[in-house]
């Protein structure tokens, strides 16, 4: 009973309570480059769900044999050669979509999510709680990646899974695209204010100030 | 613990691994490639198609594609190369390789580097007296190298579509060029004015309506994408030129104005 508990909150925590992206500011850089669209968004999550689930798999099971000196480049192969497969397959099944998500497949390899939890969980659990743990850090990343896609989708360009929901004047419609939330930078916008929002309902999430600003000293008739 | 780290089993973890991973990617990658390449090739097929106006949605692309026939042409004469395989031949390995191209001396309107000697062309309908003319080109927008298909009808002038399969511009507005109504413009437009191989065809700012002198040498460009529509322009005048299909082209003018 214990164990289907933890299963459970492997499984969920990720997504609200530790985000990945949202606390961890983890795998920022392919958040930005793949959420112009839910579609890209939405696949890209899969491809990073699978990846983590099975490093972290094959990492833990072979974790009891991995020489410390070299761990961090074993995990590296073990990723590299999933990320190699699944873009592989992707663009044996998908080849439309690999070839809009172009070298972003690849660059899950350097996605610090899929490292931090083979580097944190995996080594230290077994294979099936750390599959698990995968799963759950992936639907994390996945989340993110689908909110920002459909807040970037909407207002840039009109639509969510490529069906219009505000016709752009460009097809004769009324609604004029933000040309800003196509481009990389506004999923920084979007982002923080989903970590706004996600740490307004979770206060706990909220960080203690590094430091105190002293107040300013100098008097306004110094100043004058 | 301690034993994992000795210098040994460090070495035989190591070997051991990439033995077992490099069997798994290359697998992968050999029992896909079949796939892979299936779909290449139908990507490049319903480009063309689509491009040609021709792409019937729920029927098979081969089927639809029997109708078109790929030929290799020397870019220099304008001829039909017959000793090039036309379904064998890659235009843009060959633009790479030294003995299958040139560099480009002079003007390079298209930011091209270099050009192949051969270029694979395709004909819709009867090769000798096609329906259409599908022609391939490429050129440097703003960001990135822009690949497409320019189809003319059977006189080698009238335009029936221009599409890119490939192009990395700011998408919202150079990435516009794969916009269905700024494409919707093309068809109708000519490239040459008459008795001239000098193609005529560009973007102009501020719109092209009937009233627009010469409106059927003139597409609306991009708005907010001056350096995209600069591209388009530069690519269609270099590839329709004397050192693009111009001199391939001009074949089909004369018989069209003989008769």
């Amino acid at each position: 009973m214990a164990k289907t508990d933890t299963a459970g909150r492997l499984l969920t925590t990720p997504i609200f309570k530790n985000n990945p992206i949202a606390l961890q500011i983890l795998g920022i850089c392919s958040a930005l480059a793949v959420t112009n669209s839910m579609q890209t968004s939405l696949v890209m999550g899969l491809a990073v769900i699978v990846v983590t689930a099975f490093s972290n798999m094959f990492v833990s099971l072979i974790r009891h044999h991995i020489p410390s000196s070299i761990r961090i480049i074993v995990q590296m192969t073990i990723i590299a050669s999933l990320v190699i497969v699944v873009d592989q397959v992707l663009r044996a099944f998908a080849y439309g979509l690999s070839q809009q998500l172009s070298v972003f497949v690849g660059l899950i390899i350097t996605n610090c999510i899929v490292m931090g939890r083979a580097e944190a969980y995996a080594m230290q659990n077994g294979p099936a709680m750390s599959f698990l743990d995968g799963i759950g850090n992936g639907l994390g990343y996945a989340f993110i990646l689908l909110a920002v896609g459909f807040f970037r989708e909407l207002l840039g360009s009109g639509s969510v899974f490529g069906f219009t929901v505000l016709p752009t004047v460009n097809d004769g419609g009324w609604y004029v695209p933000n040309g800003l939330m196509l481009l990389p930078p506004s999923a920084f916008f979007v982002i923080g204010l989903l970590i706004w929002a996600i740490r307004s309902f979770n206060p706990e999430q909220v960080e203690k100030n590094e430091f105190n600003i002293t107040t300013n000293t100098k008097t306004t008739t110094e100043a004058a | 613990m301690a034993a994992n780290n000795s210098t040994r089993k460090t070495i035989i973890v190591a070997l051991s691994l990439c033995v077992v991973c490099s069997v798994v990617v290359s697998t992968a990658a050999v029992a896909l490639r079949p796939i892979q390449q299936q779909n290449q090739e139908l990507d490049r097929k319903t480009n063309i198609l689509q491009v040609a106006n021709l792409l019937q949605p729920g029927q098979s692309i081969a089927q639809q594609f029997s109708e078109i026939t790929p030929r290799v042409v020397n870019l220099e004469t304008g001829e039909y190369a017959d000793n090039v395989n036309p379904d064998t031949y890659n235009q843009l390995a060959a633009a790479q390789d030294p003995a299958q191209s040139r560099t480009l001396s002079g003007a390079d309107p298209a930011g091209l580097g270099r050009l192949e000697n051969y270029a694979t062309v395709y004909l819709v309908g009867d090769p000798e007296n096609p329906d259409e003319i599908i022609l391939p080109v490429r050129g440097q927008g703003l960001w990135s190298l822009m690949l497409g298909y320019l189809a003319l009808e059977g006189d080698g002038n009238t335009v029936v579509g221009l599409s890119y399969y490939s192009q990395g511009e700011t998408p919202g507005l150079g990435g516009e060029v794969d916009n269905p109504r700024w494409k919707a413009q093309w068809p109708g437009k000519e490239i040459y004015p008459p008795g001239s191989m000098d193609p005529a065809i560009r973007l102009v700012k501020g719109g092209v309506s009937s009233s627009t002198p010469d409106a059927e040498y003139k597409v609306d460009a991009l708005s907010g994408a001056t350096l995209t529509s600069n591209g388009v322009t530069n690519m269609l005048q270099f590839w329709m030129g004397e050192r693009g299909f111009a001199n391939y082209l001009a074949r089909f003018r004369d018989t069209s104005q003989g008769a």
